[in-house]
């Protein structure tokens, strides 16, 4: 939702980063404001998934130029977890697996060291039982899920949805969702649609980062921006993934060139 | 026994079995006259220890570990008549189990065990049961051991005074383990903690196998030589959980033997917390079609630790399944090995056999030496098997930071959490939180 009153939560200002010595983000800009939810396109290697790690501080990359303002804070001053903290959420692309810690013991120990930072009361596993109940409804979980080790053995989308809960019990300001809607069946991705929806509001905002227009049905994006090489080669409303969806990727580098060759 | 004469630590004990003479055991509760079997296991036993050189980093089985400190310790056998207080001891009960047979530096001690004589299973100790079930004891004890004796289990043979021998009859199913509790009281002493599990065809039965130690002063130095034989007839189940928390200055010898009939499972988790040195040798026979072995390690230690677990699973006929996960923490200067061996001999087609070793270090100092073997005489056979030596995944630790974790509490979350998931194989729950709380204690680091 755009709105006149909304404050600019995101300011990603020329980004460049490399990973082993190559260059992945090439000059990224991109701003977000509070209520709005932006998707961001592209094929396989367009540096997508880069992008929302290095905005949750993934130690593998290094940033060699611009600079990223999340709610007035300069964000690549913060370690990953300072950035949790402070409100950023990273949806992994793929969970991972940890055998051996009760994902009950790990969702409490994330929200109550949350809490603490925030300066709210934590909560004791009895009543974190309670809370963390009723927000797996709103993600029709089955609370066996809480007994099990975080995501072993669970299905594709039993780890997507469980990844949404932790964004229900941490509350973010800016969610990025990595291509949450892959491996899931359409029953599961109406769930984990109806679970962001239900998030997102006027004081926070989602990028959701996706191949395909098919998440996109069912969370409208405000903007969306395709990737390509690194950059954000193309801004549109909602629109725009619906051309992409029915032209291909192939349409838009056309479009490009022939818009390029227009104004030369 | 010349060839052994030079090592001080065999010498004595050596000593101690040539000037021993029935005047000399008033408390020797089995006397061997009436029970010629007995008799003639531990002379039979004292000539094979006479025939073994004394292992050194030199023999392929003990290349990792080296018990040269142990060979110059004059720890003569542990004497009967130790009674620790029941409030010292009661802590280490097991609230499941409703037996429990504590043996005091490697003597039954009846006053602080509980032999619960409702149910089927018939649980005691050698003395008492020697002449009610001779024949099931006659049949099995020191009977698993035939190709793997080493100097170490032909050494308890040798100075067998008792011995917790538990039988489950024919069809009877018991849910409730029995905890064999073995306390170390005396100081600068060996002593021969052993036991007999029999489980008969059908039956089911479940035995927590316990060392802990009592010194006074505390964490004297002592040696444990124990020996376990598990003998599993068809359809039959056991469950074996195995806790190793000696004190720090100890020296622990361990030998299992564990035979399998036709359909017949053993399932066992081994938890190796406390020694100086500590060596454990696990050998599973799947002697008969269809048997199964589910075998989970966990050895957590520090400081300047050495702990070892060899184990040797033996596929001698078609059909069986043998899976094995052992895990080793080794923080400080601590070395751990593991040694796991898997042997498919020709007849056993259709074997499925999967082993991992998963190994981490925790400082710069800690060594590990990981070694699976796998001998594969078979054609028509499934065995997967995998080692890893290293630190924490920084994907794991990349994932709880992200959800504001700081990185100090996912380390010490994920180094739990990777001993944890052999814990989770310990069904019984008062057992399993008490070993949780030690790893969690012993994973934290500040």
């Amino acid at each position: 939702m755009i709105s006149q009153n909304s404050q600019t939560i995101l300011n990603v200002q020329n980004l460049h980063a490399n990973t082993q010595n190559t260059e992945i983000l090439k000059g990224i800009n991109l701003t977000v404001k509070s209520g709005e939810i932006h998707a961001i396109m592209g094929l396989n290697g367009s540096g997508k998934s880069t992008l929302a790690k290095v905005l949750a501080g993934h130690p593998d990359y290094e940033i060699t130029q611009g600079s990223i303002q999340f709610d007035q804070q300069d964000l690549l001053a913060l370690d990953s977890e300072e950035r949790a903290q402070a409100g950023v959420f990273l949806a992994f692309q793929y969970p991972i697996e940890i055998p051996g810690v009760a994902n009950s013991q790990f969702l409490r120990l994330a929200y109550n060291t949350i809490q603490s930072k925030r300066g709210n009361d934590e909560l004791d596993p009895l009543e974190f039982d309670d809370f963390v109940r009723e927000k797996m409804k709103l993600l029709e979980m089955n609370p066996d899920f809480l007994d099990r080790s975080v995501n072993e053995g669970f299905s594709g989308g039993e780890k997507k949805r469980n990844e949404i809960l932790q964004m229900a019990l941490l509350e973010p300001k800016l969610g990025v969702l990595d291509e949450t809607d892959s491996g899931l069946d359409i029953d599961a991705l109406k769930i984990v649609a109806k679970g962001v929806n239900h998030l997102s509001n006027e004081h926070n905002a989602m990028i959701l980062i996706t191949h395909y227009q098919r998440l996109l049905d069912h969370i409208v994006p405000d903007y969306v921006h395709v990737m390509e090489s690194g950059r954000i080669i193309k801004t549109g409303g909602k629109e725009l993934a619906l051309e992409l969806e029915k032209h291909g990727y192939d349409w838009l580098h056309d479009n490009l060139q022939n818009n390029a060759g227009a104004t030369a | 026994m010349n060839a052994l004469a030079n090592i001080d630590y065999l010498s004595s004990l050596l000593q101690t079995l040539s000037t021993q003479n029935p005047g000399d055991f008033p408390k020797d509760l089995l006397p061997e006259n009436n029970f010629p079997w007995l008799k003639q296991l531990r002379t039979q036993a004292i000539d094979q220890a006479g025939q073994f050189k004394w292992p050194t980093t030199r023999d392929e089985e003990w290349r990792f570990t080296d018990i040269s400190p142990l060979s110059t310790l004059t720890f003569k056998p542990a004497q009967p008549g130790n009674s620790p207080a029941l409030a010292d001891v009661s802590p280490f009960f097991i609230e499941e189990a409703n037996n429990r047979l504590v043996f005091v530096d490697g003597f039954f001690t009846p006053e602080l065990s509980n032999v619960n004589h409702k149910n089927q299973l018939v649980v005691g100790n050698l003395a008492e049961l020697a002449t009610s079930h001779s024949d099931v004891i006659e049949h099995h004890l020191g009977q698993h051991f035939k190709s793997q004796k080493n100097l170490f289990s032909a050494l308890n043979t040798a100075f067998l005074k008792d011995c917790a021998v538990i039988i489950a009859p024919q069809n009877t199913v018991i849910t409730q383990p029995v905890h064999i509790l073995y306390i170390a009281t005396q100081a600068e002493t060996t002593h021969y903690p052993r036991c007999l599990v029999v489980g008969q065809t059908n039956s089911q039965a479940t035995v927590i196998e316990d060392y802990i130690a009592l010194q006074k002063p505390a964490n004297s130095s002592y040696i444990t030589n124990s020996v376990a034989e598990f003998s599993l007839a068809a359809n039959a189940q056991i469950r074996h959980f195995r806790i190793q928390r000696e004190n720090s200055s100890a020296f622990h010898l361990a030998n299992c033997a564990v035979s399998l009939d036709y359909a017949s499972r053993y399932q066992a988790v081994s938890v190796t917390l406390g020694a100086s040195i500590s060596r454990y040798n696990l050998d599973i026979g799947l002697r008969a079609e269809a048997a199964e072995c589910i075998i989970d390690g966990l050895a957590l230690i520090s400081s300047d630790q050495l702990a070892d677990t060899h184990t040797c699973i033996d596929h001698l006929q078609p059909n069986c399944v043998s899976h094995q996960q052992h895990k080793c923490i080794a923080d400080e200067g601590a070395h751990a090995v593991f040694n796991g061996k898997i042997i498919v001999r020709p007849d056993a087609q259709r074997t499925d056999s999967s082993q991992s070793s998963r190994n981490l270090l925790l400082s710069n100092q800690a060594k590990i030496d990981a070694k699976p073997q796998l001998e594969i005489f078979a054609d028509d056979v499934k065995c997967a098997h995998g080692a890893t030596v290293g630190q924490l995944d920084n994907e794991e630790i990349f994932y709880l930071k992200s959800r504001g974790i700081p990185e100090l509490t996912a380390r010490n979350l994920l180094t739990y959490a990777f001993g944890a998931e052999i814990l989770n194989r310990i069904s019984i729950a008062s057992l399993k939180h008490t070993l949780e709380q030690i790893v969690l204690n012993q994973t934290q680091h500040h």
